[in-house]
C-alpha cells in the first residue's frame, strides 16, 4: 500500500515521545510539516533526532503522542504500510542484489510490472546519474555511488515522505559538498517532502528551507536558516550555530532590545534574545569571527592569550580571561603567547541571554 | 649483468615466510600426527586384505547387501536428521536474535553438547520407555491406548541425534544470522516488505551460504553416529549404520583392513554430499552481509 503522494498537505507530529527503560529519549516533539518541505532536524548526537525519524519511519514505536498524515493516523501502520522512503546512514543495500534490484525492490514489492519497473529505474538511476553502473554489486562501487542508489531506491516509488539519516556522514569532505548539491537538486526536480537528520549545522544550513534544532529530546527552535543563524532562541542553540564565545556576566541596563552586560569590569553591549532586567546573571555569546582585538582603553573582555593559528587570510587566536573562561577571536597579526589584549565585537553581534531564575 | 642480492630471508618474507611461521609447526605436526598419518595408514590398510587382490575389500563390501545396505541405512538417518534441526534451528534463531537473554539461552542449548551422546541415550532410554514419562503421560491424558514404541528402532536415533544436533546447527545459524546488517531489513521494511518477503528476498540469500556451511557440518556428525544407533536402535536392522559396519569388522571379525575400507567408503560418501552441497553453494552469492562500505 502506497499513500498517493498527491493527496497530502501535511505531515503533523503531536506529542511524540519515547523512553528506552529508565531515559526519555524524546519528550513531547510536535511538529507540522508541509508537502515539498524540506526540514533538517538538526542537534547533537544523542538529541533524539534519530529517534524521531525511525519513529516517523516505522521502525521504532513511539511511547507517546502520535502521527498524522493530513487527517490519516500513521502511527499504528508498521513501516512496509507507510511507503515512506529512507536513506540509511549506512546506506543499507541489498549485498545480493544488483544495483537495479536494490533500486528496482521497492517497485517490486508494491507488485508493479516488469516493464514498467524497468522504465522507472531507468530513470531513477538516470536522475541521480549512475547509468552504466547498474549491473554492478554495491560492493563494486565507491561509496558516493552507494550512496546514490541508496537515494535512487528510495525515491523510485516516489514516496510522500523521503527521510534521511545523516546519508552524508561517511563519505570525504569533497564528495560530501558534491552530494549536498544533488541531495537538494533531487529534493527540486521531485518537488519531494524530506526530512533530513545532521549533527552538521553547516548542511542543515545550506540544504533546508526549514531548521529543527533538536537537544535532550526536546525540541528547542524551530526555523528558517537565516533566522537560526543570526537570532537563536536560547543559549544552547546559539553555541551550536557557531556563537563559541559564551561569557558569563550581570546584566547592567537594559534599552529596547540593546542589554549592557557587565563582564569581569568592562561592559558588553548586545542584543537581548530574551527578557532580561538589570541585575539578573546573564551569558553573552559570540562568535569568533566577530571578536577582534581593539586598542587598549576601548570598553571590552581582558585576557591572556595563549596562541594564534595562521588561517591564510588572518589568525585564530586562542586567549583565557581571568576567570578562567576560554576565548577564540580573529586577528590580522600574530600575537605573542601571554600578551594581554582587550577583545571587543560590534554590539549587533553579540547576543544576550538572561540565565533562568 | 648481475641482480643485486637479496638476503633469504628477506626474500622468504616476501612470500609471508619468517619467524613467526615456526609457530605453524605445532599445528602442522599435530595434524601430521593424528590425521594425515592414521589416514594414509587406514588407506594402504584397505588395499591390503586378509585374502584376495587389491581390491577385495572394497568389492566385498560393494556385493554383500549387508554392508553396502549400511550407506543407505546411514544416509536415511543422517540426511533427514539434518534437514530437520535447520528447519527448527532458522525459525528459532531469528525469535532468539530479537531476545535481550540471548546468552542463558545458548548457555542453556550447549548443555547438550557437553553432556555427550551416551548421557542422552540414557536418559531417552528412561524417557520415551514402555514405562517412561512420554507414554504414561499420553497415556493418562487417553491420547494413545497403548505404549508409542520410541526405542530400539528409526526413531529412537532419530530422536536422539536431533537432541544432540540441534545445539551445534542452531548456534552456528545464530551467529550467521547475527552476521546479517539489521538495517538490511529495516530498509526492506521501507521499501514495503513484508516479514514473509524480507525473509525470501533478503535474509535467507543472505544466510544461505552459511545454511550450506552448516548443513555440511551437521551431516558430518550425524553421518558418523554411532553410540545411540547401538544403544536406542536396532544395530541388527533399521539402523545399522555404517559405523557398526566398521566396527563389527575390526572388533568382531578382527579384519582391520576390512575396516579400513569401510572407514574409507564412509569418509568417501561424506565427502561426496559434502562437495555436492559446497558446489551449489558456489553458485550463491558470498560476498559480506553488510550493506555498508565494506
Amino acid at each position: 500500500m502506497t499513500i498517493n503522494a498527491a493527496s497530502f498537505r501535511e505531515l503533523r507530529l503531536d506529542g511524540l515521545s519515547r523512553d528506552f527503560g529508565t531515559h526519555n529519549a524524546l519528550k513531547n516533539v510536535s511538529l507540522t510539516i508541509g508537502k515539498g518541505e524540506f526540514i533538517a532536524l538538526l542537534g547533537p548526537s544523542g538529541c533524539g533526532k534519530s529517534t524521531t525519524l525511525n519513529i516517523i519511519a516505522g521502525l521504532l514505536p513511539a511511547t507517546g503522542g502520535g502521527i498524522w498524515l493530513d487527517d490519516k493516523r500513521i502511527d499504528p501502520l508498521r513501516p512496509e504500510e507507510r511507503g515512506f522512503g529512507m536513506v540509511f546512514q549506512n546506506y543499507a543495500l541489498f549485498p545480493h542484489m544488483s544495483v537495479n534490484k536494490n533500486i528496482g525492490f521497492g517497485l517490486k514489492m508494491r507488485g508493479v510490472p516488469k516493464a514498467e519497473i524497468d522504465r522507472r529505474v531507468g530513470e531513477a538511476a538516470a536522475l541521480v546519474r549512475l547509468q552504466g553502473q547498474t549491473e554492478k554489486l554495491p560492493g563494486q562501487l565507491s561509496g558516493g555511488q552507494q550512496q546514490r542508489v541508496a537515494i535512487a531506491r528510495a525515491i523510485v516509488v516516489e514516496p510522500p515522505l523521503v527521510l534521511m539519516d545523516e546519508p552524508l556522514s561517511n563519505l570525504d569532505a569533497k564528495l560530501r559538498l558534491e552530494m549536498r548539491a544533488e541531495i537538494r537538486r533531487i529534493h527540486n526536480t521531485l518537488g519531494a517532502t524530506t526530512i533530513y537528520v545532521t549533527h552538521d549545522q553547516e548542511e542543515a544550513l545550506s540544504l533546508a528551507d526549514r531548521i529543527v534544532v533538536m537537544r535532550d529530546g526536546e525540541v528547542r527552535q524551530v526555523g528558517v536558516p537565516e533566522d537560526l543563524f543570526s537570532r537563536p532562541d536560547h543559549l544552547d542553540v546559539a553555541e551550536f550555530m557557531g556563537f563559541r564565545n559564551k561569557v558569563a556576566g550581570r546584566v547592567a541596563s537594559v534599552e529596547g532590545e540593546r542589554a549592557t552586560v557587565a563582564v569581569d569590569g568592562a561592559s558588553i553591549v548586545g542584543r537581548s534574545r530574551n527578557a532580561v532586567a538589570p541585575g539578573v546573571a546573564a551569558h553573552v555569546a559570540i562568535r569568533p569571527e566577530d571578536l577582534h582585538p581593539v586598542a587598549e582603553g576601548v570598553p571590552g573582555l581582558k585576557a591572556q592569550v595563549i596562541s594564534t593559528e595562521f588561517r591564510g587570510r588572518e589568525f585564530v587566536g586562542f586567549a583565557r580571561m581571568a576567570d578562567g573562561t576560554d576565548l577564540s577571536f580573529l586577528a590580522h597579526d600574530r600575537i605573542a603567547a601571554g600578551a594581554q589584549v582587550t577583545l571587543a565585537a560590534e554590539p549587533d553581534r553579540v547576543l544576550v541571554y538572561g540565565d533562568k531564575v | 649483468m648481475s641482480a643485486p642480492t637479496i638476503p633469504l630471508s628477506q626474500r622468504l618474507a616476501a612470500r609471508g615466510l619468517d619467524g613467526l611461521t615456526l609457530l605453524v609447526l605445532p599445528a602442522v605436526l599435530f595434524l601430521l600426527l593424528l590425521f594425515i598419518y592414521p589416514f594414509f595408514y587406514g588407506l594402504f590398510l584397505s588395499f591390503n586384505p586378509k585374502a584376495g587382490g587389491t581390491f577385495a575389500n572394497y568389492s566385498r563390501f560393494f556385493s554383500d547387501s549387508f554392508l553396502y545396505g549400511t550407506i543407505a541405512t546411514t544416509l536415511w538417518l543422517a540426511l533427514p536428521v539434518t534437514v530437520l534441526t535447520l528447519v527448527m534451528a532458522v525459525p528459532i534463531a531469528f525469535r532468539v536474535r530479537l531476545m535481550k537473554h540471548q546468552r542463558l539461552l545458548t548457555t542453556i542449548l550447549v548443555i547438550p553438547i557437553t553432556l555427550g551422546t551416551v548421557l542422552v541415550a540414557q536418559g531417552l532410554l528412561n524417557y520415551l520407555g514402555p514405562q517412561g514419562w512420554f507414554n504414561r503421560t499420553l497415556l493418562t491424558l487417553g491420547l494413545i491406548s497403548t505404549p508409542v514404541k520410541l526405542l530400539h528402532n528409526y526413531w529412537g536415533v532419530m530422536i536422539s541425534l536431533v537432541i544432540t544436533g540441534f545445539p551445534f546447527t542452531f548456534l552456528l545459524t545464530l551467529s550467521y544470522l547475527s552476521g546479517v546488517d539489521p538495517a538490511l531489513e529495516q530498509a526492506g521494511a521501507t521499501l514495503g516488505a513484508g516479514p514473509w518477503q524480507r525473509f525470501k528476498h533478503i535474509l535467507l540469500p543472505l544466510l544461505l551460504p552459511g545454511l550450506a556451511i552448516t548443513f555440511c557440518l551437521s551431516f558430518v556428525q550425524a553421518f558418523s553416529v554411532f553410540p545411540s544407533a547401538v544403544l536406542l536402535g536396532a544395530p541388527a536392522g533399521p539402523t545399522r549404520v555404517i559405523s557398526i559396519a566398521a566396527y563389527q569388522a575390526a572388533f568382531e571379525e578382527y579384519d582391520y583392513s576390512m575396516a579400513s575400507a569401510v572407514a574409507m567408503i564412509m569418509g568417501l560418501v561424506q565427502l561426496a554430499i559434502v562437495v555436492a552441497v559446497l558446489a551449489a553453494r558456489g553458485l550463491l552469492y558470498r560476498g559480506p552481509a553488510g550493506g555498508g562500505k565494506g
